[in-house]
């Protein structure tokens, strides 16, 4: 089979996997069920369709392949079980008319919704979101929690079993409810972001682009529900920290940051659209911002700036503050060092990192607080430090190669003495 | 309709106890706000009164008793409620009306339906 094809089919079934199986679900009221059948109906398209080639109507094919791998499936289940018909079920699933698109715009909310409900562990969550959202298999979704296949299998089928058993209603929050359920919905979709942005450790092994679902899981959500700042906020956060991705690695795979960053390689059309949509969410919202609005204010400063030494590092750390002070945590702290050294000056920075915890991160900025006060010394010794946390691969040869660059500048002898 | 049993965790407290006058006539009220949904409910007596039974080895073995109760936790087991609701967000819902809520913690688990 050839690779590209096979891979343009493979990203077809699973956009239109979500689709189906939303609707699939709401039909038969069994996220299982549903979820083998769309299952199976994704394997038959991958075997069939390289070789018939894809169908003119694919959501088609595979609607209908799926309603009927699902009539199957609770006819075996039937059978083994010894259970009466039910007659309504099978009679919606004989159907062969596409379910119209305001229907599955609900039934795509559902899904949502049940996958990030507040009932289940935040990491189940983000599990579920990728298995059924996503259409990522276990071994795919344990690659981006850094965490085993059958520790995803297990997480997954306990999840369907507490979704089953304790009810949890498969339904579209009234609008009076929406506040108290977005934020776990966008938390989903931050975290599924940020393990792909900054993985903590290792090398990006797995064949899955997180950062690339994530804002896929945005797009959607804020397509579905235009009219709410919060997923539009989360969906600007995405786009303009996407956006600088190019510029993050050279072309030898090594870490480029902010400040020698080719902004050329920035994609401006994400930026664009990034900015847009933190404003609109703005205005939705009556200037009352929340965290992910803060964020996504700090990176279209940056994403506007023409260059490092032209950014308005002033208004950067001003919204650090408010962000420090809605939701505190190690990143925001960090981030607002770096933006009251460079509105400020080192010194500032160095005294509001002495109140910070230490984390790898915390030593290799302190290192570069140092070396620009000029203890190049010291500035050596914190990276070593940072470097017996965990960072990823590109990460580490960074500070490896700040940390000589620091050594050799603290070394008394001017270069030109030891040449002789 | 699925049924739920809510459990309520709290102080080991004694609900005849003069303090616990008025948090009682709350629960009180609880069960005559959800009378529609409430299939049985208890307060239990403290956990002082408490016995453990276990039987040694196998059925029939020598029936050997424990004074107090099986954990020995901050918060104990005081009361259960067994309700009826739609789904998790009704029974969520409900549930939250207890105090045990805010004084402790309510753990709702489903029933096991009955054939």
């Amino acid at each position: 089979m050839h690779g590209t094809a096979h891979d343009a089919v493979a990203v077809t079934v699973r956009v239109e996997g979500a689709r189906i199986l939303a609707t699939l679900i709401r039909t038969v009221g069994d996220v299982q069920i549903a979820e083998d059948a769309v299952q199976e109906a994704i394997l038959a398209a991958l075997g069939a369709w390289p070789v018939t080639g894809v169908p003119p109507q694919p959501r088609a094919w595979l609607t209908l392949t799926a309603r009927r791998k699902a009539i199957d499936i609770i006819r075996r289940e039937r059978a083994r079980l010894g259970k009466e018909r039910d007659g309504l079920r099978m009679i919606e699933l004989a159907k062969s008319d596409l379910p119209p698109d305001d229907v599955v715009h609900d039934d795509l909310l559902r899904l949502i919704f049940i996958c990030c409900h507040p009932a289940l562990a935040p990491p189940t969550r983000v599990a579920l979101a990728l298995r059924t959202l996503c259409g990522l298999s276990p071994a795919q979704i344990a690659g981006v929690l850094l965490t085993t296949e059958a520790a995803t299998t297990k997480r997954l089928t306990r999840a369907r079993q507490k979704i089953a058993a304790a009810h949890i209603p498969y339904r579209v929050p009234a609008e009076a409810e929406l506040a108290d359920r977005l934020p776990a919905v966008c938390g989903v979709i931050h975290s599924l972001f940020t393990a792909g942005h900054a993985p903590v450790d290792g090398r990006a092994a797995y064949d899955v682009d997180a950062c690339a679902e994530a804002v896929r899981l945005a797009d959607l959500l804020h397509d579905l529900l235009p009219d709410q700042p919060m997923p539009a906020a989360v969906l600007a956060l995405l786009l303009l920290t996407e956006a600088r991705r190019p510029a993050r690695l050279d072309e030898h795979g090594d870490v480029v940051t902010l400040d020698q960053q080719d902004r050329g390689r920035w994609d401006a059309a994400a930026i664009a659209r990034g900015i847009a949509l933190l404003n609109d969410s703005l205005r939705r919202s009556y200037g009352q911002a929340d965290a992910y609005q803060l964020q996504a204010a700090i990176a279209a400063e940056h994403g506007r700036a023409a260059s490092y030494a032209n950014t308005d590092w002033t208004e950067i750390l001003r919204l650090y503050d408010l962000l420090v002070s809605i939701a505190p945590s190690d990143a925001a702290g960090l981030g607002r060092v770096v933006a009251a050294t460079e509105a400020a000056d080192p010194a500032t920075g160095l005294a509001m990192l002495a109140e910070l915890p230490p984390s790898p991160r915390w030593h290799a900025v302190r290192a570069e607080l140092l070396a620009r006060v000029g203890r190049y010394a010291d500035a050596a010794l914190a990276l070593a430090e940072s470097l017996d946390g965990p960072a990823t691969q590109p990460e580490r040869q960074h500070r490896e190669r700040r940390r000589e660059a620091f050594l050799e500048l603290s070394l008394p002898s001017a270069p030109y003495e030891r040449e002789s | 309709m699925p049924q739920y049993l809510a459990l309520t965790y709290t102080a080991d407290v004694d609900w005849f106890s003069p303090e616990q006058a008025s948090e009682l006539a709350e629960y009180r009220q609880f069960a005559v706000d959800n009378a529609e949904c409430l299939r049985a409910s208890a307060v239990l007596h403290p956990t002082s009164t408490a016995t453990v039974v276990r039987v040694e080895g196998a059925r029939g073995g020598n029936v050997v008793t424990t004074d107090g109760p099986y954990a020995e936790t901050k918060e104990a087991l005081t009361g259960y409620y067994l309700l009826e609701a739609a789904d998790l967000d009704e029974a969520v819902a409900i549930s939250a009306q207890l105090p045990a809520a805010w004084a402790g913690a309510v753990e709702v688990r489903p029933v096991i339906a009955s054939r």
